[in-house]
């Protein structure tokens, strides 16, 4: 807990923002993978940001999202970019370099 | 000819032509090349021409290059993109894709592309895309089972939108495009090649596959200038060519007089040739200003000499161009041969035809382009050339230097394309050089078969009959000697007759001197016989009176 807690002042929280089109299944997978992820393995030093493009299309112009889903670590930089599902979560960990 | 596929026109010269419209309207076609070949040209052209003149906006999704290169790429050709981008006619779509930052994990599909092209579509009401290149989506992701089913669902939602779509693809080895596009693309495919042979570089175009559309299997050159991309207009198919009864004049009086009718055909073709110094290029020159004396345009193609130089040297025989170059009338073009491809410069002197709309062509010399290219490709330049100028009624003078003097066959076989033949020479004899031309043929027109002495003053040109002899035809300073000759022969003859008149006329004044002479004597023998017969006749009255005398005085004394 007090690492946790150091490791609390020490990184802030990382910036997660997910892509997503609708309600498809790779949509609906990737958000609950990542959900299942940041709990298990960074529990409170997460933000999550779920943006559903058939609602918003202009932002896959603005932030250049091609694929979908799409995960983006904006912070801490540098921006790391993750396409897919997120099935597999050791990769996700490693991606997103987080000690696991 | 009736064709059941909707077409879209895609402005490029020549090509609408070629496809008999443009390209398969709401379907997408492949343009495939090698880099540097003009796909990218080809479709911001197509792109373009249908925002601007078919009132069609359009979407440019590019993958590799930036909007701003690509505003920046097309500016030279004063296509005024940024303005169709402000009206909203056309959008850039920027898909950059940078495969370091991009990890896979799991299941994905290209659905946010989608949506981004939906949204771009849905804008500006796009009936036109471009999609510049597809295949870098390949080198960015790394699962091509899922790059190829999305691939697919794009092809068929560009279809279900009614896009008129144009893909680029790079050419691949022993394949149409490297990630093989051509599986999706099956109604149109275009193929653009770029090749350098004997250092010069050509590019053709070939329509690979144009379904339910009759096209030109054949590859066409097409030309990148500063006009963008232009396909080489295609000649007639048949010899369909307009034909006209009128007469035009060389601008050389005597010329015009050698043919029946007085001048040449309008739209015919006329050959000029002769070794170098004939006077060829003069004649050239005088068809043109000929052409503008009467108001018409004239194109002057000249592949050996400047503007400037052809100018002063026509000037040097009282044929003065500037004044037509001026008022426009005349537009000069000079190029060496060497400087493009053949069909470069088939193409850049149709384009200029099409832009100064002449009524008269020179081409001097023809034979330049025989050192640089093949024999045959050079006449079927010829050919391309002279067939367009038919079909559209103007005249073409072609001039072509001879390396041999009289040869009667030209290289290449050019005089039977032609419909009238000067041929000009250079004899020598007695140690000096003259002209002398001939009108070798002249179809339609009955012509002089005779050889006419061929000079250039600062008066202008003029065709002298030559002396026509026993040994033949005579010009120059041998006519001039034979006709001296005469004179003199002629002189002689005269003085002879005189002389014999003369010498007549002495020996009938000498008898008449003999007779006075005679009858002079006459007279004085009969003056001197009758002063004898006075004399006897005295002396007998004189002999008779003394008798008596002498009687008288013997009577009186005897008794």
């Amino acid at each position: 807990m007090s690492e946790e807690r150091q490791m609390d002042q020490a990184t802030s929280p990382m910036k997660l923002t997910l892509y997503v089109a609708g309600q498809t299944p790779k949509s609906v997978a990737a958000i609950r993978n990542l959900e299942q992820i940041c709990a298990e393995h960074m529990p409170g030093r997460y933000e999550v940001e779920v943006v559903d493009l058939r609602q918003n299309p202009q932002l896959a112009r603005e932030h250049n999202i091609v694929a979908i889903p799409t995960l983006v670590r904006s912070l801490p930089v540098p921006v790391q970019k993750i396409i897919g599902d997120l099935s597999d979560q050791e990769k996700v960990l490693v991606h997103l370099k987080v000690e696991g | 000819m009736a064709d059941g596929i909707a077409k879209a026109r895609t402005g490029i010269d020549g090509f609408d032509e070629l496809t008999l419209g443009g390209l398969p309207r709401g379907r997408p076609s492949l343009v495939c090349g090698s880099a540097g070949c003009g796909k990218t040209l080809f479709a911001s052209t197509f792109l373009i021409n249908g925002a601007r003149d078919e009132g069609e906006p359009g979407i440019f999704v590019t993958f590799e290059e930036r909007p701003v290169d690509i505003v920046d790429n097309v500016a030279s050709l004063g296509f005024g993109l940024d303005d169709l981008i402000r009206q909203k006619l056309i959008h850039i779509e920027h898909i950059a894709i940078d495969p370091a930052e991009l990890a896979e994990v799991g299941d994905y599909d290209l659905e946010a592309l989608f949506l981004r092209l939906e949204l771009a579509v849905d804008e500006i009401g796009a009936k036109r895309i471009v999609l510049d290149t597809i295949e870098s989506l390949f080198s960015a992701f790394q699962n091509p089972a899922i790059l190829r089913a999305e691939i697919r669902r794009l092809f068929d939602w560009l279809k279900e939108k009614g896009l008129t779509a144009v893909i680029t693809g790079e050419r691949g080895d022993g394949s149409l495009t490297r990630q093989g596009l051509e599986e999706y693309v099956s109604d149109c495919v275009i193929l653009l090649d770029h090749r350098v042979s004997n250092q010069v570089s050509t590019r053709r175009l070939r329509i690979v596959k144009y379904r339910g559309t009759a096209h030109g299997t054949n590859e066409y050159p097409f030309l990148i200038g500063e006009d963008g991309f232009s396909v080489l207009p295609v000649s007639s198919l048949g010899l369909g060519h307009q034909v006209h009864d009128d007469r035009i004049s060389t601008g050389i009086p005597d010329l015009d007089a050698m043919l029946k009718g007085g001048g040449f055909h309008r739209g015919s073709s006329v050959l000029l040739s002769g070794v170098a110094g004939s006077g060829k290029s003069s004649i050239g020159a005088s068809f043109a200003a000929a052409t503008c004396a009467r108001g018409e345009k004239a194109l002057y193609f000249s592949f050996e000499e400047s503007e400037q130089q052809t100018v002063r040297n026509m000037r040097s025989i009282g044929i003065d161009l500037q004044p037509y170059i001026d008022s426009g009338l005349l537009v000069c073009v000079a190029a060496r041969p060497t400087f493009y491809s053949l069909e470069m410069h088939l193409a850049v002197m149709l384009r200029q035809v099409q832009r100064v709309q002449p009524q008269l062509v020179v081409l001097d010399p023809i034979s330049a382009f025989l050192d640089s290219g093949e024999e045959m490709e050079v006449q079927s330049m010829l050919l391309r050339m002279i067939d367009y100028l038919k079909a559209h009624g103007i005249t073409g003078i072609f001039t072509h230097l001879a390396h041999v003097q009289g040869e009667v066959k030209t290289d290449a076989g050019l005089s039977s394309l032609m419909d009238a033949w000067i041929l000009l020479l250079n004899r020598e004899s007695n140690g000096e050089f003259n002209r002398e031309l001939y009108i070798l043929k002249a179809r339609g027109t009955e012509h002089s078969n005779q050889v006419r002495e061929f000079v250039m003053s600062d008066a202008g040109i003029s065709l002298r009959e030559p002396y026509l002899g026993e040994n033949g035809a005579l010009t120059g300073s041998a006519r001039r000697f034979e006709e001296a000759r005469l004179r003199r022969d002629e002189a002689s003859r005269r003085a002879e007759v005189e002389r014999l008149q003369e010498k007549v006329a002495q020996r009938r004044r000498r008898t008449q001197a003999q007779i006075e002479a005679l009858q002079a004597e006459l007279k004085a023998d009969e003056i001197e016989l009758n002063s004898i017969v006075d004399q006897e006749v005295a002396h007998r009255q004189q002999s008779d009176i003394d008798a008596m005398d002498m009687a008288a005085s013997r009577r009186a004394g005897g008794e």
